[in-house]
């Protein structure tokens, strides 16, 4: 059994290493097009990923996280400010909550 | 000077909705810690000190079961290892003129959700606009650890819940916005979607980790469209 910290010291580091190498070592803009294309999609897929399904079940029922998915994807297609669309999210599942988890 | 401050401002006002998200997804974090046995201080130090919502649950895991520091390197490195890829795409945003040692700190903030709202700015990135992010989120990362961490029940769990939708609303709101004139990004939103769909529901598939389960779809379809789809040359926002 190693002390706490002891694992927080190689978290933080294993962590900010996978972050910091690839920023330090790409200084020159990439050429290949395959590679350009590939990092221009990556966060598409990636937010897109992380989104969905989870957002169904982020909250305290299916309904309300439906709502949730609905409300977001509305309001961020009118090209809504990321602060609106949250905002609008979160209060869009507070208020349907009220009625539907006791 | 006054450009820094312009752009520092903004990434404050992006960073919000990030750090009310934050404050939500890491209050569950600090109640989680104090039941693997970390003090208050302990989760709030590995909070800002690592910054990662899902290498900081698995993280719990480690510690709890006291196993090696070998195994808690790669349990970190399997599940963050899409942050590797976030920072290559990051890489290009970059300006040459930008001094190089901005890059390790910016290092620091990349997080799904700093690292999303940054990428689709238009234009080069001011390492500025990601502290500004960073302003924001980190305090709601921090401070959310240590309120779940002195109370596990400070904010009731309706609270909870509406602020739990904040990130997904905002992932939203960066990648729709372009897909509305862009067929093929709309595509691939769409197809990323449906597969982490089947990846959640399908038997052996919804073994994977989450982490894991982002690298594999994300060098899978990022990977096909840009086969399929090469981008022409310079989309300004990229």
């Amino acid at each position: 059994m190693h002390s706490v910290y002891g694992y927080i010291f190689v978290m933080a580091a294993v962590t900010y290493l996978i972050r910091m190498i690839p920023l330090v070592l790409l200084k020159k803009e990439i050429t290949n097009v395959w590679i350009k294309s590939f990092l221009f999609y990556v966060p598409y897929v990636t937010l897109a990923v992380m989104t969905f399904p989870a957002i169904l079940s982020a909250t305290g029922s299916f309904v309300s996280g439906a709502a949730a998915l609905v409300v977001a994807v509305i309001l961020a297609y009118r090209g809504k400010s990321l602060f609106q669309v949250a905002v609008a999210v979160c209060a869009a599942v507070f208020v349907l909550e009220l009625f539907l988890v006791r | 000077m006054n450009e820094r401050k312009r752009e520092f401002r903004a990434g404050l006002a992006d960073g919000i909705p990030i750090g009310l998200g934050y404050l939500a997804v890491s209050f569950t974090f600090g109640i989680m810690a104090g039941d693997a046995g970390l003090t208050a201080p302990q989760a709030v130090v590995l909070s800002l000190t690592n910054l990662t919502s899902a290498g900081q649950f698995a993280g719990l895991g480690v510690i709890q079961a006291g196993a090696s520091f070998a195994e808690m390197a790669l349990t970190q490195l399997v599940i963050n290892l899409r942050y590797c890829l976030m920072s290559c795409s990051l890489s290009q945003k970059l300006s040459a003129s930008m001094p190089f040692f901005h890059r390790f700190f910016m290092a620091y903030g990349v997080t799904d959700e700093i690292f999303g709202v940054s990428v689709c700015r238009e234009g080069a990135l001011s390492p500025w606009y990601s502290y500004g992010l960073m302003g924001a989120a980190v305090p709601g990362w921090t401070l959310g650890t240590l309120l779940g961490g002195i109370s596990g029940s400070l904010l009731p769990q309706r609270i909870l819940n509406a602020l739990n939708v904040a990130l997904y609303g905002m992932f939203l709101a960066v990648i729709l916005p372009p897909a509305r004139k862009n067929k093929v990004l709309m595509g691939i939103i769409l197809v990323s979607m449906a597969a982490s769909l089947l990846f959640a529901k399908l038997p052996v598939l919804g073994e994977i980790s989450s982490g894991f389960k982002i690298i594999i779809l994300t060098i899978l379809i990022a990977g096909g469209a840009a086969f399929l789809f090469p981008v022409k040359e310079e989309t300004k926002d990229a």
